[in-house]
């Protein structure tokens, strides 16, 4: 029995037998419908494996003016100029490669992006600029590096 | 009594037992051949007889059969991998080193299962080209055709995943790349400002890699993906699509037949008895089976039993397959890389050819190059047959000397139009080299890829007006897009090099 066949009936009088092969048909739908939904929900991860985002770069001492460091496991990079320190991400906003330094600024290998030394695209498909991370201090007086959260490109901290 | 009995059936046993299991006669006549291929579960799957014109070589060329045979050996020689190779992070790569260096034949079987790939993604990218070309998607096809691009995206999604197992350079960078794909609609989400709402992309990312990052979670959902999934799907898929070709009264092929066509495809006096031989049965399925009614007390014109003639075709062009793919297995080495390091790409990072020309496009726009562009070229293929239902003559190659024309135009147009573009993007760049700070979504809408496909579209439709012809079209469209592709990852494998910049040879490549 068609579900639009069955509607267009609904003014007439439905016999006991046809209602309840209609509600036994439904009940079979349904479930399999949410046996598939609950299935389908397992593969997705509840709890995230990852480890934390933040991770520390050592004392404002380590960074005197003019120092450029590369924390390559976390593909951060680390500026400190007069103005303060900066952290750039060096994962491409393409398609996450990881972006080599140059002389204009940072090249991506895989397809072509270039950005300035500030992080902003000037050439290839990147969507938007490298990302700037936050960062703070902790009470012990070191720095720490947010790589979860993104700053508006220019912030800098000041020691 | 029993015991001289039971001595009888002891000494006849080889004898009994070989008839319970071959249950038909000696194949001398039209009547045991046919019982061969209709009682055998897996002959089954081919009609008992076949039309001389599909066994024309130069017809189907075998391309078909060849992709199902390289999944054959796939599946054996993958089969084999699965008893070495360990699934994690730490292990992976040793794994297959072992494999290679230390498991007695086991750089052959790896290399076997990498060529054999290759060999049954050019068979399914041509297998498809002959089936469109020969019109073989009408008259009823409609829908085997699309479980054929169904087919097709899953040997794709398969050479894909197997290729990310050995966890060298090429798998991490693959992966990564292509799980970024997948999470390309935040291109899109980020440009309108909603992705802290609305973001599938991030949703695909995660289900994908069942993390934020690329580590173990990954690697077992691939190789899940990989070495069940993937093939299960295929292999029902597949058994549909061997089926409903046999169901549509096989291969697709003309009305009229000469003599003359069906030129060096095999005659059998034998076969032409069919019928004569009184059957124990009268059919019983005559109102269910698609067709004219048989001629009675004739053989049906220009077929010939299956048996012989269609097996051992198959078997030939099998062992063809299996010869090529063990040769260059023996000669070849399948590529492994270093072992993968999350903080240096290598430089250029390239897929494997076979994506090469969708990398092409993603070094345009993620989002348009890897979702968008494929997405409906995929929609597009799988629909041709319900877009053009023109009714003609199906099963000659291009149709008509018209077809064949409106091919050769399209062919030469979309090398015109495709290299030029390539040329003008080397040469003067694109939208963001002019004008730094414009919106992301202008660009997602206007690259070189989505310009292309407009040209496309567009000489598509001129043919459609032309010739008052959607066959026409659909050659155009088909013709240029499978060319486009044939362009570009030429231009991605020979003339990218290091940073995706431009050169002429890789020898130019400058040295690290």
């Amino acid at each position: 029995m068609l579900p639009g066949k069955l509607l267009m009936d609904l003014d007439k009088k439905m016999s006991r037998r046809d209602f309840l092969k209609a509600s036994a048909m439904g009940a079979c739908v349904t479930a399999w419908a949410m046996t598939c939904i609950g299935l389908l929900k397992f593969p997705m991860p509840a709890l995230l494996p990852d480890i934390s985002n933040k991770f520390k770069i050592g004392s404002p001492e380590d960074f005197p003016v003019g120092t450029t460091k590369i924390f390559s496991d976390k593909n951060v990079i680390v500026f400190r100029d007069e103005k303060g320190l900066s952290a750039i991400s060096l994962v491409c906003t393409h398609l996450g490669c990881i972006v080599s330094q140059t002389s204009q600024g940072f090249a991506c290998p895989c397809h072509g992006s270039r950005y300035d030394e500030q992080g902003h695209v000037i050439h290839g498909p990147a969507p938007r600029g490298l990302d700037w991370f936050e960062i703070s201090q902790l009470p012990s007086g070191k720095l720490v590096v947010d790589a979860g959260k993104r700053i508006p490109v220019g912030t800098k901290y000041t020691v | 009594m029993a015991i001289k009995e039971f001595f009888k059936n002891f000494f006849e046993l080889p004898k009994t037992f070989r008839q319970s299991v071959v249950r038909h006669d000696k194949p001398t006549s039209d009547r045991a051949r046919s019982q061969i291929m209709f009682g055998n579960i897996f002959l089954h799957i081919l009609s008992t007889r076949v039309h001389r014109y599909s066994l024309k070589k130069t017809f189907t060329l075998g391309l078909g059969i060849m992709a199902a045979s390289s999944f054959v050996i796939l599946l054996v020689t993958g089969i084999l991998l699965m008893v070495y190779y360990k699934p994690s992070v730490e292990t992976a790569y040793d794994s297959i080193k072992d494999i290679h260096f230390v498991v007695p034949g086991g750089r052959f079987i790896r290399n076997a299962h990498r060529w054999a790939t290759n060999v049954m993604i050019v068979t399914v990218f041509l297998h498809m080209a002959r089936v469109f070309y020969t019109a073989a998607y009408k008259k009823g096809r409609a829908f085997n055709w699309v479980l054929g691009v169904v087919l097709f995206v899953l040997t794709l999604l398969l050479g894909f995943t197997g290729y990310l197992l050995p966890w060298d350079q090429l798998a991490y960078w693959a992966i990564t790349i292509a799980t970024n794909i997948a999470a390309s609609a935040r291109e899109l989400t980020d440009t309108l400002n909603i992705t802290a709402y609305f973001d599938p992309g991030g949703f695909v990312k995660v289900l994908l890699l069942g993390s934020e990052h690329i580590g173990d979670e990954a690697l077992i959902r691939f190789y899940w993906l990989h070495c069940v999934i993937l093939p299960f799907a295929l292999i029902v898929i597949l058994a549909v699509h061997f089926w409903r070709v046999r169901k549509d009264g096989g291969l697709a092929r003309p009305d009229e037949i000469s003599e003359k066509e069906l030129g060096e495809t095999p005659k059998d006096a034998l076969s032409d008895k069919v019928f004569t031989y009184a059957p124990e049965k009268t059919y019983g399925l005559m109102c269910i089976v698609k067709g004219k009614t048989p001629v009675v007390s004739r053989g049906p014109e220009q077929t010939v039993s299956s048996w012989p003639h269609l097996v051992v075709r198959i078997l030939a062009v099998f062992m063809m397959t299996y010869a090529f793919i063990c040769l260059y297995s023996f000669f070849f080495n399948a590529p492994l890389k270093e072992l993968a390091n999350p903080s240096v790409p290598e430089n250029p990072a390239k897929a494997p050819w076979y994506f090469l020309g969708l990398q092409e496009l993603v070094s345009y726009s993620a989002f348009m190059g890897g979702v968008g562009i494929p997405g409906l070229a995929l929609l597009g293929l799988a629909l041709i047959p319900y877009l053009d239902r023109q009714d003609q003559e199906i099963g000659r190659w291009f149709d008509s000397k018209e077809g064949k024309r409106v091919t050769l135009f399209s062919v030469i147009f979309t090398t015109i139009t495709t290299i030029a573009m390539l040329a003008f993007t080397v040469k003067f760049g694109w939208l963001r080299n002019w004008y730094p700070h414009i919106s992301q979504l202008v660009i997602i809408f206007i690259n070189p890829g989505t310009i292309l496909v407009s040209a496309f579209v567009i000489w598509s439709f001129y043919w459609m007006a032309k010739n008052n012809s959607t066959r026409m079209a659909a050659i155009a469209l088909f013709t240029c897009f499978w060319v486009s592709f044939v362009i570009l990852t030429y231009f991605a494998v020979y003339h990218r090099g290091p940073n995706w910049n431009f050169y002429w040879l890789s020898s130019q490549w400058p040295a690290h």
